[in-house]
């Protein structure tokens, strides 16, 4: 029982399920769409099983991505809009590269990165299924004009970029602030790591406890 | 695949294809508009030589049959009505099909490797078997050539008969014209022959008659004589300059090497940051505090200066 008060509960089973999904439906679509991005990541297309598997299957892979991520931003957009002491946090840049945490005012669940992570996934993933379902053949290139695939071709190259340098950003912080792995896997923190990484989300966590236990 | 010691360019291929035979000749194929007759001998010796047996299909109120280049049909006739100012109608026939560019849009879209390749003779061949199906070639060539098989989702076109070519015969297409309005031979043959046509049809008194060898593209292996070389459009939609559009050079060009140097760097910086600055160390627990306080003064309101909730002790 003692131990449980030691932690807080920062994401559900269903979060961390839906996570670890796209985790693996993320993966091999970047390694399977790398490999028609540039000649010399085609050997990435046996990741899917070969190059002809790797063009069939990567728009369905897309598809399930993006259903997996419209569950997870609709939970999530109202914690990602800009909140208290953000755009201060922002400005502290340095510090924050530097660790000198102490420094930083108390922010909310997600910090600004982390909501610059969340809104380029959010554009980036609706660029990449609006110009992928009109390049997407055999079904549906062909009613579109080729000048528009051309430009869909263009979008989806420069979102998926996007989205890959983004998503390098998001695994570099997590491998760099310890104890957030552990959220995601198996989804508690410290006490000591809410307070000093989300310390307005780590109140209003505790308040919400201890009004649980004083009724 | 023949002639594979004989290939100057090949998809998605960024080293040097082998090209050994530097000295052979161009070829080309010159299609003189003003001698056709419409037969279609050229589509069935293309469906005869190269065993191509399309589904019938429907009739649009046109002589167009089929009325669509398709993975089986690899040229067409077009035939467009065309109204002159003076009230004349002009029937204009094109034979339609692979213009064998010596800058391929088909070729610079392809992500597969060797499934598009260039032949020193010019001609720009599709190796099926190497073919993934995902319609680039399409979304690259400026002249809506390449079809995707429905029953196999490989990419076709006009081979320009290279089988035959290879084996020092010409294209079928023009081995059956009966009017010599296909005429096949070296690329300065024909543009000489061309040339000959042209002048023949300006003492005609078509004036505007001229060559179609669009430079936006390199010049082609499939020239035209046209009547009206200035305006190309009115035979079927023919582009007056055809190139690779902006937006696939952009999209297969330099972006693509900068954006996959950003990748790289940008986990690279990673590494870098981790080893110089270190990670953010998981805050100590201090060993007598008691877990059911709150880290702060829940009575001072959230604006108070100093209400920060402290990391531990670090």
């Amino acid at each position: 029982m003692k131990r449980s008060q030691d932690r807080l509960v920062r994401y559900s089973p269903l979060d961390r399920a839906n996570h670890w999904t796209m985790v693996i439906a993320f993966v091999l679509l970047a390694l399977s769409g790398l490999a028609f991005f540039h000649p010399a990541f085609f050997f990435l297309s046996h990741s899917l099983g070969g190059p002809v598997w790797a063009r069939i299957l990567h728009p369905f892979l897309g598809l399930l991505l993006v259903l997996l991520f419209v569950a997870m931003a609709v939970r999530h957009v109202s914690r990602n809009l800009l909140g208290e002491n953000d755009v201060q946090w922002m400005r502290q840049i340095g510090d924050v590269l530097d660790n000198r945490d102490d420094k930083l005012p108390p922010i909310g669940k997600y910090n600004p990165g982390q909501k610059l992570v969340f809104w380029a996934l959010v554009v980036s993933i609706a660029a990449l299924l609006v110009s992928g379902v009109i390049m997407w053949r055999p079904w549906f290139a062909g009613y579109f004009p080729i000048p528009l695939i051309r430009l869909a071709s263009l979008v989806h190259a420069l979102a998926a970029f996007v989205a890959i340098v983004t998503i390098v950003v998001h695994v570099y912080a997590a491998l760099w602030v310890k104890g957030s792995i552990r959220s995601m896997t198996q989804g508690w923190v410290t006490r000591a790591w809410a307070r000093h990484h989300h310390g307005l989300w780590a109140r209003e966590q505790e308040e919400k406890q201890r009004r649980e236990q004083q009724p | 695949m023949i002639n594979s010691q004989n290939i100057i360019a090949r998809s998605a291929t960024t080293t040097p294809p082998p090209q050994a035979r530097s000295h052979v000749e161009e070829v080309a194929k010159l299609i003189d508009v003003s001698k056709c007759i419409g037969c279609k001998a050229c589509q069935v010796a293309c469906m005869e030589w190269n065993d191509l047996r399309d589904e019938v299909g429907e009739c649009h109120g046109t002589y167009d049959n089929p009325t669509d280049l398709t993975a089986e049909s690899w040229t067409v006739m077009r035939f467009s009505e065309h109204e002159t100012a003076d009230g004349n109608l002009e029937w204009l026939i094109r034979k339609d099909g692979c213009m064998h560019c010596a800058e391929p849009g088909c070729l610079t879209a392809c992500p597969a490797p060797g499934a598009i390749v260039q032949y020193a003779n010019g001609i720009v061949d599709f190796d099926s078997n190497h073919c993934i199906g995902c319609g680039y070639c399409i979304t690259g060539c400026p002249f809506d050539i390449p079809r995707i098989s429905p029953k196999d989702s490989k990419s076709y076109k006009c081979t320009l008969c290279s089988d035959r070519v290879n084996a020092g015969m010409e294209p079928a297409c023009v081995k059956t014209c009966p009017t010599n309005c296909i005429e096949f031979g070296t690329k300065a043959d024909m543009l000489d022959r061309a040339a000959k046509r042209v002048g023949d049809l300006k003492a005609l008194g078509f004036r505007d008659a001229g060559i179609y060898d669009p430079a936006g593209v390199g010049g082609t292996h499939v020239m035209y004589v046209l009547h009206h070389a200035n305006d190309p459009n009115r035979y079927s939609g023919l582009p007056k300059d055809p190139r690779i559009s902006p937006l696939v050079g952009a999209w297969k060009g330099v972006t693509k090497p900068i954006m996959a140097a950003i990748i790289g760097i940008t986990a690279f910086a990673g590494v870098i940051h981790y080893v110089t600055k270190g990670p953010k160390e998981e805050p100590e627990e201090s060993a007598d505090a008691d877990p059911t306080a709150l880290g702060y003064d829940a009575t001072r309101r959230r604006d108070d200066a100093d209400d920060r909730p402290h990391g531990g002790d670090r």
